[in-house]
């Protein structure tokens, strides 16, 4: 169970990705998807393909791990592709028409584009977690909110809440696993019968699962407290963030990305 | 019923770059009848040969065989539970599996999924909760108003009830009062007499393992490094110490006294033998003289 949860984790490393600064890792993953809306040709896909491909290589992450992202998207993935097949508006040369569907030339390579720009956002975006540690994503988040605080939007407790829940994430992962094990030996089947069978056998997981998290909550909340923590306010930080030559460079590139593909965009 | 370990290696998720090789080349094997103790420093692989007993986990290449039932790395995953019933373990911290509303429903809980009726469960249940040392009046309770204690001893009450051959305990103690350890202990003995049963039990406290044990499996950074009787395996308090391991206090007591220029047949693990074998050295002038104080 833990094994087919791994994606999206946090994977230690040493490469020029990794120790890039999650504020510019963040932003510039979020810029590349809007960008990717700029391609609208095969030389502008296959120049997004070649980016994507370098970062992943400068990021030492094994392939696998990117081919693993897709994998559980892929029939949400089709599903779209083969609606945009079959109900695009027709263009250039028709294969086939019943009706309302058409398949067309136009509708293939629409498709196609569709599923480029699924592979491309899902392999930045798992880039991006791969290789960012869960806290220095919240900071990053966190700093980019500030500008809310204008309209007193709680940032710092809305950033606390989004550590602790990444801090507990892996601690309720080991959690389940150990409570499900205790309640196999006593006799549990999970994922058998029929489906009225199964949600029975999830109430002995879920039940301790609460308790266990009430009380943990309320452990941290007292520890919290007796250590004097007041709301963030003025707090110093531990992990400070900053800003190196190297994501100035990788802003520029990403620049000369944008121009490159409105240069060959059709 | 025997378990048998037959060139059993582990791997937690391999494939990744979270790869943890637990468990190296285990020969071992855990005799009908026996107390065996597994003991080791924090992080040797007990938890995990313990899951291998129960085919919670199964190993990545060897064989596990329990009783009549041979577990390989492609056993299904189905037609488990007449195994499970056989095999009773008790996880460390196991109040964490508590989720009833009542106490009595917790506890009947694992012999009604093995097949039980519920008039029976309930029955068992009430006979469970007197025997690990709590009052018939809790039964009625929820098991979350109990105290740390009390809510571990109705954990380990369920298991008991499913009347297991073989009763698997991680660390049962731990966090327990002296006056609770020493109680559930001695109803553990008292049981595996009653009952034949077969006892493995994981523990830090070698005490426990000289008090009770009559085998002893010695493990180390997933490997088991010795087998043997309690006697055997205290024997060498140097090896024990390379190993992160302690000696049973009448035993570190005892090496004192050798240290000062005593001499031992046999080296004693408890209070008793370590009594008697002073006893067999006083002069006779001296045990008649009569006042001495024990
Ligand atoms: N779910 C898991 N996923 C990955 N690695 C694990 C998992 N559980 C245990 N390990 C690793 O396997 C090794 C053996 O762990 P195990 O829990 O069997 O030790 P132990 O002897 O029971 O220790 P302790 O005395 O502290 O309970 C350790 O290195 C541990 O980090
Ligand atoms: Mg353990």
């Amino acid at each position: 169970m833990m094994s087919k949860m791994i994606f999206g984790r946090y994977i230690p490393g040493n490469s020029l990705i990794h120790h890039m600064d999650p504020r510019a890792k963040l932003l510039l993953s979020f810029y590349f998807i809007g960008i990717i809306f700029i391609a609208n040709n095969w030389p502008t896909y296959v120049l997004l393909f070649a980016f994507t491909l370098l970062a992943i290589k400068l990021s030492g992450v094994k392939w696998s791990f990117f081919i693993n992202g897709v994998k559980p998207l892929i029939w949400l993935i089709l599903f779209t592709v083969v609606l945009q097949i079959l109900f695009s508006a027709s263009g250039g040369q028709v294969y086939f028409q019943w009706g309302i569907i058409t398949i067309s030339q136009f509708g293939l390579v629409n498709g196609v584009y569709i599923f480029c720009r699924f592979v491309l956002i899902i392999f930045m975006s798992t880039l991006l977690t791969l290789t960012t540690p869960p806290l220095e994503l919240s900071d990053a988040i966190e700093y980019l909110l500030m500008p809310l605080k204008v309209v007193h939007f709680p940032v710092y407790e809305v950033a606390l809440m989004l550590s602790i829940a990444l801090r507990f994430v892996p601690t309720l992962m080991d959690e389940t696993e150990k409570i499900m094990n205790a309640q196999r030996a006593r006799g549990v089947d999970f994922g058998e019968g029929n489906i009225f069978q199964q949600m029975r056998a999830i109430v002995p997981l879920l039940i301790p699962l609460f308790v266990s998290s009430f009380n943990r909550a309320e452990d941290l909340a007292t520890a919290m407290e007796a250590r004097g923590y007041q709301g963030g306010e003025g707090r110093s930080k531990y992990r400070i963030l900053k800003w190196h030559g190297r994501d100035t460079w990788a802003t520029v590139t990403f620049a000369v990305l944008t121009v490159a593909l409105v240069y060959l965009r059709a | 019923m025997a378990i048998t370990f037959k060139q059993v290696e582990f791997t937690y998720q391999p494939g990744t770059p979270f790869e943890t090789k637990a468990l190296t080349d285990i020969n071992v094997t855990i005799p009908d009848g026996s107390y065996t103790a597994l003991i080791g420093h924090t992080g040797s692989g007990k938890s995990t040969l313990l899951q291998h007993l129960d085919a919670l986990l199964k190993p990545t290449s060897g064989t596990v065989t329990i009783g009549d039932r041979v577990i390989t790395p492609t056993t299904s995953n189905k037609d488990l539970k007449r195994l499970r019933q056989h095999v009773g373990i008790v996880f460390q911290f196991p109040e964490s599996q508590l989720f009833e509303e009542t106490v009595a429903k917790d506890i009947a809980f694992g012999p009604q999924n093995f097949g039980a009726s519920e008039a029976d469960a309930l029955k068992l249940a009430a006979k469970m909760l007197t025997l690990v040392g709590l009052d018939a009046d809790l039964l009625q309770r929820s098991p979350f108003d109990l105290s740390g204690g009390q809510m571990r001893r109705v954990a380990i009450a369920g298991v008991l009830a499913m009347q297991p051959k073989v009763l698997v305990l991680d660390e049962p103690t731990a966090g327990l009062d002296p006056q609770g350890r020493l109680e559930m202990m001695d109803m553990f003995a008292r049981l595996r007499h009653e009952q034949q049963l077969t006892i493995v039990l994981v523990t830090h406290q070698m005490d426990d393992v000289a008090n009770y044990a009559n085998n002893v499996i010695v493990m180390d950074h997933g490997r088991v490094v010795k087998t043997g009787t309690p006697q055997a395996i205290f024997k060498d308090p140097q090896w024990l110490a390379e190993h992160h391991l302690g000696l049973p206090k009448t035993t570190a007591f005892a090496q004192q006294l050798i240290a000062r220029g005593m001499t031992f047949d046999e080296m004693p693990l408890t209070e008793d033998q370590l009594a008697a074998a002073l006893v067999k050295q006083l002069p006779t002038s001296v045990l008649g003289g009569g006042d001495h104080d024990e």
